[in-house]
């Protein structure tokens, strides 16, 4: 039997075959559906003025919401340690959860344990499953810390993590000495990014405290020129590789606090290590004698922020995810505040070159209409992109928002930065809404594309405007991650990606005559 | 290592010498190597569905992810409500390619993350009102919706709310089925107990509210097959075309009336028998109606089962079977004797969910491939009874086999194909060993069925046959033993 008889068809094209399709409507008469008509008229009906309206009015559903909950940011959060397992303590499902989602997203493995609790320790506590699951993880796992964050079932029951922490110390599970970091991150507020900011304070705080070392700012490096670095919740293995390219050049010696751009990026070498990467233990606790610290996340960092300015009394330069040229200007600026280093020429001369590559692409780009989904530090990034290149935000959505940075909202920050703007007049910056109210913005107010996660796939296609996928999750492209989106170069592959997703929509949508060569 | 039993007992007592007292205890209870007696009554010593120790990295969810994650949420043309915080929601957003017909957001609601969203307030005064409130809105969004079920998260339990009572009375309101369904996370070891109370939560909210307006001799249910890449469909048209009427298929690509109406079925035919045993046992009770466990991966066994349902009807059908199978088969031969010779006498080791890891075997077996080691993550003693008879002799059979595991034995048994699911997906990767997603078919599929089988085997071949494998260097040389393809 030649290829072509074998006919191998697998479900992107098997079930458009005449005989499926025969199935398919023959099945139609056990489903009791709805008629072709009503579901027209449904259909209509939800693209309508009248149903964005009664959308938007809806108080207590949530369809579609572009955030997950505290433990999953933790989790990559303690990936960021140098040999650290992340522990979570609670139902065991969580776990399962938090490894998918975040594997299915970097295409890498995720080691994080769980308590496993269930109904006995939903009534009695789940203190005797966190100190076996201490033995257990350590002897198998073999960690040099071990960071623990809670679920939304341990939080309601109220286990005392310091407690059942220091009663594994006492029972000789695990020494005096052996490091244990741990925070509370209830499923029920704010989101992973919360979660996030929740575990790299508690790390920092740990790490510090336990060293018994006293903070003097400036006084770590001999050279005095040492800086702290944060990412935040990152997405992008990519971004580290960027900001260490940008640190090089400088010239700077530097640590990054929470570095789990290894554990995300590791080679496949026939053997699995578990542990990649990450910022080293005893890094910590000499980070808070840097000159200071750069967060490129600030409304994501806040708490992180506020121990580090006010129990490391440092100076912090808080940014939001820097995008484009004016963010990446922004970055290198309070780099040089920070340690008093000029920006070096090469950085200079690639901006230049960005530069470039946006005049060459800005015909394609200019008034084109963009909607906007992401975690709030990304947006504040994204807009900037947006404006400089004279591209137009008109609908925002950021399910975790209105955290603040200094008392400042993530509202107030996006809608001011839109007002100083010709570019962002038409721009309306929704806060706590889903993606479902996404779908009638779209519908009802057409774009010209729209830049979100893998999530945004579904209102995007609905109404039939191009997906730009940036930001978290993204489940269905590969090696996205990979590249950066932060600095000037990461600015240029944010260019190339949206111009050319412009240009392909020009070549899809032709008229015929205007099918062209040069573009 | 190969299937010698004194050597994987060995080896087995080896890899757990890593664990503490208490939980290498536990562990041993979890593995047993198949020998002679074994096989032949089926006896099982391996302890299974009992508590994950804590701290091992198991495989296993939680009964939220047997529920929602698995039964309910693929029901299509209902609204399923993540009762509870936002992230259990999200987590199984679209991520177990329960494909349906339908258009999503109208009359099909799976891919979708529909959540009550808790916040602290919600812990604290309880979310009773909010519910109501949801289904109300629910029914503005989504006009066409068929019913709607509410799916528990952890806390739901913990404050207790009482769903059931918001459940009945806006049942009434609505004029639509409200299904309560106690699944938060905590309750039981794993998934399983999640499809039990899925299943007990169909039996009392919506099992016989509807009629068929006529039945027939050759009327049969498809229970417990997902439509994972389209597997229910591709087992349905054998079906049919064997001159069988499926009436109901659960829950892939299922709905609300199709539940209803499953009772008024001749036969059940049920293929994920771990999620949905249940179902079948209440319906043979409390309406007459049998069930056959039947498989349909690879021909082999596909053969044997449309044979074992052939012989429960009459000649017509056990005709059609013959012609089918007589059709197929030169096409099943083809798609083996194109691809075994790539196959065979590969090693497998299988850890899947609480079904495929048995009834995949057959499949790699008509490929020329040895199952070497196989694995559940949330069966019951009937499946591991069920799989010993289908293994040779000094398989290493294991119940929810922790990540460490797994690794440990794939190192020291020389395994050419690992089919497990995404968490230990990009383990494999790094180690340089082949790997298949046998949850959800690494986005391919169908594999049920004839179709299935021709996509299975060149998944196989690809997966296994890749040059990509041999360009990972091995620990110790700098540079891979075999460079290139």
């Amino acid at each position: 039997m030649s290829r072509d008889e074998l006919n191998i068809k697998d479900n992107t094209s098997l079930f458009k075959e005449a005989r499926y399709l025969q199935q398919r409507e023959n099945k139609k008469q056990f489903e009791a559906p709805c008629s072709e008509q009503e579901t027209a008229e449904a259909l209509a009906y939800s693209k309508s003025a009248e149903y964005m309206e009664k959308n938007f009015s809806r108080q207590n559903v949530v369809i579609n919401p572009h955030k997950a909950c505290q433990p999953l940011g933790s989790v990559m959060a303690a990936l960021g340690f140098e040999k650290t397992l992340p522990f979570v303590h609670g139902s065991q499902g969580c776990n399962a959860y938090f490894r998918s989602h975040l594997s299915r997203h970097f295409k890498e493995p995720t080691p994080s344990v769980s308590t496993s609790m269930t109904e006995d320790a939903a009534v009695f506590g789940g203190m005797n499953n966190l100190i076996d699951g201490l033995e257990n993880s350590i002897a198998l796992y073999k960690p040099e810390m071990v960071a623990i964050c809670t679920t939304c079932m341990a939080e309601v029951i109220g286990d005392d993590l310091n407690a059942f922490i220091g009663n594994a110390r006492v029972k000789g599970v695990i020494s005096e000495e052996y490091p244990v970091a741990y925070c509370n991150t209830p499923s029920f507020v704010g989101s992973h990014i919360t979660g996030y900011d929740a575990m790299l304070k508690g790390i920092l705080s740990y790490l510090y405290t336990r060293s018994g070392i006293e903070s003097k700012p400036g006084s770590g490096a001999e050279s005095g020129e040492k800086l702290n670095v944060m990412l935040g919740f990152e997405p992008y293995t990519g971004n580290f590789a960027e900001m260490r390219k940008i640190l090089a050049a400088f010239d700077t010696k530097y640590t990054i606090l929470g570095d789990h751009s290894g554990n995300y990026d590791s080679p496949a070498t026939g053997e699995y290590e578990y542990y990649y990467g990450g910022t080293k233990l005893e890094e910590v606790p000499q980070a808070a004698n840097a000159l200071g610290t750069l967060s490129l996340q600030k409304y994501t960092l806040k708490k992180t922020q506020e121990y580090i300015s006010g129990t490391w009394n440092q100076q912090i330069a808080a940014l939001s995810t820097p995008l484009g040229i004016t963010g990446t200007d922004k970055l290198l600026e309070a780099i040089s505040e920070l340690t008093g280093l000029p920006v070096p020429a090469m950085l200079t001369e690639e901006r230049g070159r960005v530069v470039d590559a946006l005049m060459d692409s800005h015909p394609y780009l200019h008034g084109k209409r963009v909607a906007l989904v992401g975690d709030p530090d990304l947006l504040i990034g994204l807009i900037g992109f947006c404006l400089e290149t004279g591209m137009e935000p008109v609908h925002i959505i950021c399910s975790n928002g209105d955290v603040d940075y200094n008392e400042v909202k993530f509202k107030e920050e996006a809608e001011a930065l839109l007002a100083a703007s010709p570019y962002g007049s038409e721009a309306t910056v929704h806060v706590g809404r889903d993606l479902w109210h996404m779908r009638s913005l779209l519908l009802n107010d057409k774009v010209d594309l729209a830049i979100g996660s893998s999530h945004l796939k579904f209102a995007a296609k609905d109404a039939e405007v191009p997906l730009v996928r940036v930001g978290f999750p993204i489940f269905d492209r590969h090696h996205m991650h990979r590249y950066p989106i932060i600095g000037y170069q990461g600015t240029l592959n944010l260019l190339s990606l949206i111009v050319n997703t412009i240009l392909q929509q020009l070549d899809d949508h032709n008229s015929g005559f205007n099918f062209e060569l040069v573009r | 290592m190969g299937l010698n039993i004194e050597e994987n007992q060995k080896l087995v007592a080896d890899i757990l010498e890593a664990y503490p007292k208490k939980a290498r205890k536990d562990r041993e209870k979890h593995f047993q190597v198949a020998n002679d007696q074994a096989i032949d009554c089926g006896t099982c010593a391996v302890k299974s569905n009992i508590k994950s120790r804590p701290g091992v990295m198991t495989p296993r969810g939680c009964a939220y992810a047997g529920s929602k994650g698995v039964v309910w949420g693929p029901i299509k043309d209902m609204v399923h409500i993540s009762h509870g915080p936002v992230g259990c929601g999200q987590y199984s957003w679209g991520s177990r390619r329960n494909f349906a017909n339908g258009t999503l957001g109208i009359d099909n609601f799976t891919a979708m993350q529909i959540t009550s969203d808790f916040q602290e307030t919600d812990i604290v005064f309880g979310g009773d009102k909010k519910l109501a409130v949801i289904m109300r809105e629910i029914t503005e969004m989504f006009p066409l919706a068929k019913g709607i079920s509410v799916q528990s998260e952890c806390p739901v339990g913990l404050i207790g709310d009482d769903i059931e009572a918001v459940s009945k009375k806006m049942s009434k309101e609505l004029d639509m089925p409200v299904v309560p369904v106690r699944c938060e996370g905590f309750r039981g070891v794993s998934q399983s107990l999640g499809h039990h109370i899925a299943n007990d939560a169909i039996r009392d909210f919506v099992m016989g509210r509807a009629e068929l307006a006529e039945t027939g001799p050759y009327d049969v249910n498809i229970i417990g097959d997902y439509n994972i890449g389209g597997d229910a469909w591709a087992s349905r048209i054998l079906l049919e075309e064997m001159g069988l009427r499926v009436i109901a298929q659960w829950s892939g690509d299922g709905s609300l009336n199709e539940l209803e109406i499953a009772h008024k079925a001749k036969l059940n035919l049920i293929h994920c028998h771990r999620s949905m045993n249940y179902m079948v046992d209440h319906m043979e009770k409390a309406y007459g109606i049998p069930y056959l466990e039947y498989n349909f991966f690879g021909p082999t066994k596909t053969y044997e089962s449309l044979r074992a349902i052939a012989a429960l009807f009459d000649e017509t059908i056990q005709e059609n079977c013959e012609k089918m199978i007589a059709k197929y088969k030169p096409v099943m031969d083809a798609v083996i004797s194109k691809y075994r010779p790539r196959l065979e006498n590969k090693t497998v080791m299988l850890m899947i969910g609480g079904l495929r890891s048995r009834h995949t075997i057959g499949a790699y077996e008509d490929l020329g491939m040895d199952i070497v080691a196989s694995g559940y993550e949330f069966a019951h003693k009937d499946d591991y009874e069920k799989m010993l008879p289908m293994l040779e002799e000094g398989t290493i059979v294991m119940d929810d086999p922790t990540a460490y595991e797994l690794e440990e034995l794939t190192k020291k048994m020389n395994i050419d194909l690992v089919g497990s699911g995404v968490k230990e997906k990009y383990v494999y990767h790094k180690m340089g060993v082949p790997f298949r997603q046998m949850h959800s078919w690494d986005y391919s599929g169908p594999y049920h069925g004839f179709d299935g089988f021709k996509v299975f085997a060149k998944d196989m071949d690809m997966t296994v046959n890749s040059p990509v494998w041999k360009l990972v260097g091995r620990k110790g040389s700098t540079q891979p033993e075999e460079a290139g393809v």
